[in-house]
């Protein structure tokens, strides 16, 4: 079973929306905080629409419109959403006010546009799709939950064009929070930066000629130490029917932070000997739903048949068939997507 | 379904719940469980015991989220009463909650907002909705599989749904899905601003109704495979027979007049479950009380039924609306329904709205026959969904 990439809309950290090149100049973070280049969206909505709306909708709109409009579909007949955080920039606005105001004359907007759902109904709500809508919200696996959503309903009814995507935004409030436990702080975090990013992917059951990226297969691996992840690879690649020599180049989500990947680094050594490797969080930073860049780099790189330079450590010198996609967050969240050329 | 667990403002349990509705006792009342300028003012449905309280029974640590507390209640009743072995399994929790640790993180943001160094970080580890199906899974020793959903008031009728799919794919053999939400001053303040709060308990489907009162809780139900049934050698109380999500796609916040998203879910779930309209023996109503919803799911009721509808009735005159764990309390008292052939009452009811004419159960009966039962949940948001249980 495996399911098409149709269209594709991403906005990050890098330029990674618009006609240029995979990754031509990649930006690096100032600091420990990414933040998204992002589009002029008046040419995804209107200005009034645009003035209710927070940055993370704005992103989510803009991303999901990309997508659709690179499928060539107007509305899809679902859409499926993953984010961790939700909509924070107007959860805060909300809970600022409400302690302030002391609980009088507050403005409902920010509480009805806080609510992790409002990016999927959103869109939902300017496309009129009445389709099925879905939201997940379990940290690390936001997405990957997503994909799976969508894998199941595209292989019972595979003529079907999904949206399906992962959103988190960054605030003030909330990276001085994380930098507080000790998260994105410089000096022990050295190689940690905090990341961004909303990419949604039309994904379809059904082939066509045009296609060129399918996505195979995943799995999710909560609170696994190194003996259960490594019987998870295992059985991942026995379930797709592959060998670990199979996978041309293993996109690894290590953050740069040695103590928190220590496992991963050590399953991906070991494991995937002979395969290419590359990573991605330099480029989109560190944030729970990670991997939807991580899916849109790898879809890109297979299209191009290219590995680009901020991207591969150790050389790629083989056409690239299968991606495998191999984060981890902090630890406790252990993910793979698998990435076929069709 | 092998097993259901249940906190909410009318019990502490299965048994406590079925008395309450037995006695059509209420669980609205006073706010104490936070200070707020809206006590005395606006009713709401607690659970009647404190975070102390919770901490001390479940052997939790005092930081931990009230949402996570009441999740872990409930989960751990429904595991006991599955009598299934949840470790010898490919077992999942599917969780489904809206505010998450809001009712900690409220708590943190005042002093975090008078100096950001300051307000006590434990307050907020909890925050993400995850943590609090983290918590669970930890607790109950299952890591195969986690997952949340958010998709507002509708989001454990759509964990239960996930749950049966991935049974159904063979990704799992049990998950035990439903939903936690916990009262917070955050979700207070928010349907308040939005004037959608009633002073009075709340009157759902009736001509007077001016709201919703807010609730708190957790449900979970114990999804299982056949083989899993026969292995364990135990018996279904009941089947998940046919669900469906759709979005009303009408408005961030508002149901279209004619229901749109409710008849789809309604529809698009009895074509699943091959039934028609007139199999089901009782639905358990989304019926906030709000002029709105209620308006909107009547009119696709009388679209769907003519004045040939079903014994029907909300149940949110008792517990409140819980939000985020509503479908997961909605779905126990739909088993229950079964298990017991009994319907329940939808309390303080007098008149019916004038454009719908539909009269809800007034009291409590048992003695009935209740083969199929219809569960709705909607939300902000424009999602619809609805989930048809089934005695065999």
């Amino acid at each position: 079973m495996a399911i098409y990439i149709k269209g594709k809309g991403n906005i990050s950290p890098q330029q990674t929306w618009g006609d240029s090149p995979l990754l031509e100049t990649p930006v690096l973070a100032n600091g420990n905080r990414f933040a998204c280049v992002e589009p002029d969206y008046t040419q995804f909505m209107d200005v009034r629409q645009l003035r209710r709306m927070s940055r993370i909708l704005k992103m989510g709109v803009a991303s999901g419109s990309m997508a659709l409009k690179d499928a060539g579909i107007t509305v899809p007949d679902g859409i499926i959403t993953g984010t961790s955080y939700g909509c924070l920039e107007d959860t805060g606005i909300f809970l600022s006010k409400m302690i302030s105001n002391v609980e009088h004359a507050l403005n409902p907007t920010p509480f009805i546009q806080s609510t992790h759902n409002t990016i999927g109904s959103q869109i939902a709500l300017l496309l009129q799709c009445q389709g099925y809508n879905q939201t997940y919200t379990q940290r690390a696996f936001s997405f990957e939950n997503a994909l799976l959503d969508a894998l199941m309903e595209l292989q019972e009814t595979p003529a079907q064009y999904f949206l399906v995507g992962a959103a988190d935004e960054i605030t003030d409030t909330s990276h001085a929070i994380q930098q507080r436990f000790g998260i994105f702080t410089d000096e022990h975090h050295a190689g940690a930066i905090n990341g961004e990013g909303v990419a949604y992917f039309v994904l379809s059951g059904e082939k066509s000629s045009q296609d060129k990226v399918s996505i195979h297969s995943l799995a999710t691996f909560y609170n696994a130490d190194e003996t259960a992840l490594n019987n998870g690879v295992h059985q991942f690649l026995a379930d797709a029917n592959l060998k670990a020599a199979d996978i041309d180049l293993l996109l690894m989500g290590t953050q740069g932070d040695a103590s928190e990947e220590a496992v991963l680094q050590s399953t991906a050594g070991s494991l995937f000997p002979s395969s290419a490797k590359g990573h991605f969080k330099h480029l989109s930073g560190e944030y729970p739903t990670a991997t939807a860049f991580a899916v849109w780099l790898a879809a890109r790189m297979i299209e191009t048949q290219t590995v680009p330079e901020s991207v591969s450590i150790g050389k790629a010198n083989r056409p690239l068939q299968r991606v495998l996609i191999f984060n981890s967050y902090f630890g406790k969240y252990h993910s793979l997507i698998l990435l076929e050329a069709c | 379904m092998a097993g259901t667990g249940i906190i909410s403002a009318i019990g502490n349990s299965v048994s406590e719940t079925l008395a309450a509705f037995q006695a059509q006792c209420s669980g609205i009342g006073h706010i104490t469980l936070f200070d707020s300028v809206h006590k005395n003012v606006l009713p709401v449905g607690e659970v009647k015991l404190s975070n102390e309280g919770l901490c001390d029974t479940l052997w939790m640590p005092a930081h931990t989220s009230r949402t996570a507390l009441l999740g872990i209640y409930a989960a751990r009743e429904a595991v006991k009463a599955s009598k299934v072995d949840i470790k010898r399994w490919r077992t999942g929790v599917i969780s489904a909650t809206t505010v998450g640790g809001m009712d900690r993180t409220e708590n943190f943001f005042i002093d975090y907002l008078a100096d950001n160094t300051k307000g006590k970080l434990r307050n907020v580890l909890h925050h993400e909705c995850g943590m609090s199906t983290e918590l669970i899974a930890d607790d109950l020793g299952v890591n195969g599989f986690i997952s949340t959903i958010n998709t507002a008031c509708s989001s454990s009728v759509n964990a239960i749904a996930l749950g049966s799919r991935l049974i159904k794919h063979n990704q799992l053999d049990v998950v035990i899905a439903g939903g936690t939400d916990a009262l917070s001053k955050f979700t207070l303040n928010g349907f308040n601003s939005l004037m959608i709060l009633d002073q009075q308990p709340c009157r759902p489907f009736d001509a007077s109704r001016a709201g919703l009162n807010l609730g708190e809780g957790a449900a979970f139900v114990v999804l299982v495979s056949d083989r899993v049934l026969e292995a364990e050698k135990i018996k279904a109380s009941a089947y998940v027979n046919g669900y469906a999500n759709t979005n009303d796609a009408y408005h961030q916040t508002a149901s279209s007049p004619e229901g749109r998203g409710s008849f789809g879910a309604m529809q698009k779930a009895l074509a699943m479950s091959g039934l028609s309209p007139q199999d089901i023996d009782y639905i358990n109503l989304h019926g906030t009380g709000t002029l709105n919803n209620d308006l909107s799911e009547g009119t696709a009721i009388a679209r769907l039924y003519g004045d040939r509808y079903p014994r029907l009735s909300s149940t949110k005159a008792f517990t409140g609306h819980t939000l985020g764990a509503s479908g997961g309390i909605e779905a126990v008292f739909s088993v229950m329904a079964i298990r017991e052939q009994c319907v329940f009452p939808n309390l303080r009811f007098e008149t019916p709205i004038p454009e719908v004419g539909i009269v809800p159960q007034k009291s409590f009966e048992s003695g009935i026959t209740v083969n199929h039962v219809m569960s709705n949940s909607f939300g902000f948001g424009g999602n619809c969904s609805s989930i048809i249980f089934s005695k065999n």
